[in-house]
């Protein structure tokens, strides 16, 4: 079965954003890194677990009506680091590429050390370098190695 | 100095830590050359949580360079108590003052602090995060008893949650010092620390018994187990006195070994230490003031 095919096991979007080799499990994940529960009127199907050549099982999830910025891109990459990106217009695929590590992610994960001053209610947002395994909180250098998706900020 | 602000002691390079030692010595040689050197100078201290010696030597460094100081007293008699952000009270105070000093339970957030204010800002300690220029105190005193040259430190004691050993770990690492740290196996050094001092390459070994290296050091670094820290006190009470020292535990130390501490101390060095030539923790307290006097003056541009 190809790529294609799975990826039509879910209707086809007219408008959006397909993520593709997503690692098996993680499409909840994704849907949290990037803020969608749901509430806001997005149309999104998930696929989880299919086969894959790459990946052994993988996630995909379509987004209809949304085309993913360039930041929310990278910050997929955090828990998706092998996620391709198609942007789809009129049913067609008009751009196809590789989520990129970010050297910093912002405003998206909760920095675990409760003591941490970006846990406080002061005027600044959680920011962490992105290393090659793992990330760093850069106000109090805490270290994230294990399961990131447990640390992503609530919207 | 390149660095308006003073966060961490990461940020100090080899050629910073040098330049602030040789004019602590130059003030320490001659304070009364410094002594109208800022004059018209306004230091800001804010003090999140009590301090005795730091508090007291950057009020003392600020007054004997000409200057003076305003004081956010304690937390309770400010507008933090009101529910005031930090990041509102340093952009408020900054407005009175040429720098500020912060000390604040919090990690991280002398960094944060420094985000929004323009004039410098010194971290006197950030929870157990960093404590800069307690590094810079220590890296003199050891300077002048041991050297930086072929060194061996051994820092023992509570390695995990004491700021002192972060910074001083990370400053020694610049001046390629061989460094071993005692510890309890709860209290080793956290994970980013390690991480830093492995990717700095640094020469550096974790024991659990002092014993199996008292004897190769040069200088001993003790700070105290705080026993809130740990989560049973009868494991805090099993561990504790294996990491005391007294005059008879220095028998094994080299003659000219250097024991220093950041005080204050509890019971981890016994009083008959104080009477050996090997104690300098009162000597490294009085270091605090012509080290911070040269940080302070080149902070504030006394090296144009």
């Amino acid at each position: 079965m190809s790529d294609n095919d799975q990826q039509l096991r879910v209707s086809k979007i007219q408008n959006g954003t397909v993520i593709d080799h997503i690692a098996g499990g993680q499409a909840l994940n994704v849907l949290a890194i990037l803020g969608i529960d749901g509430t806001s009127g997005d149309s999104v199907s998930v696929a989880m677990n299919m086969p894959s050549d790459r990946l052994g099982h993988k996630d995909v999830v379509k987004v209809e009506g949304r085309e993913l910025s360039q930041d929310e891109v990278d910050v997929l990459s955090l828990i998706a680091p092998a996620a391709t990106i198609n942007i789809i217009r009129d049913y067609d695929v008009v751009e196809k590429r590789r989520v990129e590590r970010p050297s910093v992610v912002e405003g998206v994960l909760e920095c675990p050390n409760h003591n941490c001053i970006t846990t406080e209610a002061e005027p600044v947002d959680s920011r962490f370098a992105v290393g090659d395994d793992g990330v760093r909180c850069e106000y109090c250098d805490t270290i994230i190695r294990d399961d990131l998706p447990a640390h992503i900020l609530a919207e | 100095m390149r660095h308006d602000h003073i966060i961490s002691a990461k940020q100090l390079s080899r050629g910073d830590i040098e330049t602030v030692l040789d004019h602590a010595a130059d003030i320490a040689a001659d304070p009364g050359a410094f002594a109208d050197r800022h004059s018209d100078t306004l230091l800001g201290l804010l003090f999140f949580e009590p301090s005795t010696r730091t508090k007291m030597s950057f009020t003392t460094a600020m007054k004997r360079l000409g200057g003076d100081i305003v004081d956010m007293g304690s937390v309770e008699s400010s507008s933090v108590k009101k529910g005031e952000s930090l990041a509102d009270t340093v952009r408020v105070v900054e407005g009175y003052t040429d720098a500020l000093v912060l000390r604040h339970p919090m990690e991280g957030s002398a960094k944060m602090a420094s985000e929004f204010v323009d004039v410098p800002l010194v971290n006197a300690g950030d929870g157990a995060g960093q404590h800069p220029t307690q590094t810079l105190l220590d890296l003199y005193t050891i300077r002048e008893n041991a050297g930086f040259e072929d060194l061996t430190i051994g820092i023992m004691g509570d390695l995990k949650y004491g700021r002192t050993v972060h910074s001083l770990a990370h400053a020694l690492t610049t001046v390629d010092a061989r460094q071993h740290f005692i510890s309890p196996e709860s209290l080793q050094l956290p994970r980013s620390v390690r991480y830093d001092l492995h990717e700095a390459g640094a020469g550096i070994r974790e024991h659990t018994d002092l014993d199996e290296i008292l004897p190769d050091l040069d200088v001993l670094y003790v700070t105290r187990i705080q026993a809130e820290r740990f989560p049973d006190e009868s494991e805090y009470r099993e561990v504790a006195g294996q990491y005391q020292i007294d005059a008879d535990t220095l028998d094994a130390a080299k003659d000219d070994l250097t024991v220093m501490h950041p005080l204050p101390r509890v019971d981890e060095i016994a009083h008959d230490v104080d009477e050996t030539t090997h104690a300098q923790y009162f000597q490294q307290a009085h270091n605090g003031v012509p080290v911070r006097m040269a940080l302070l003056d080149l902070m504030l541009g006394g090296d144009q």
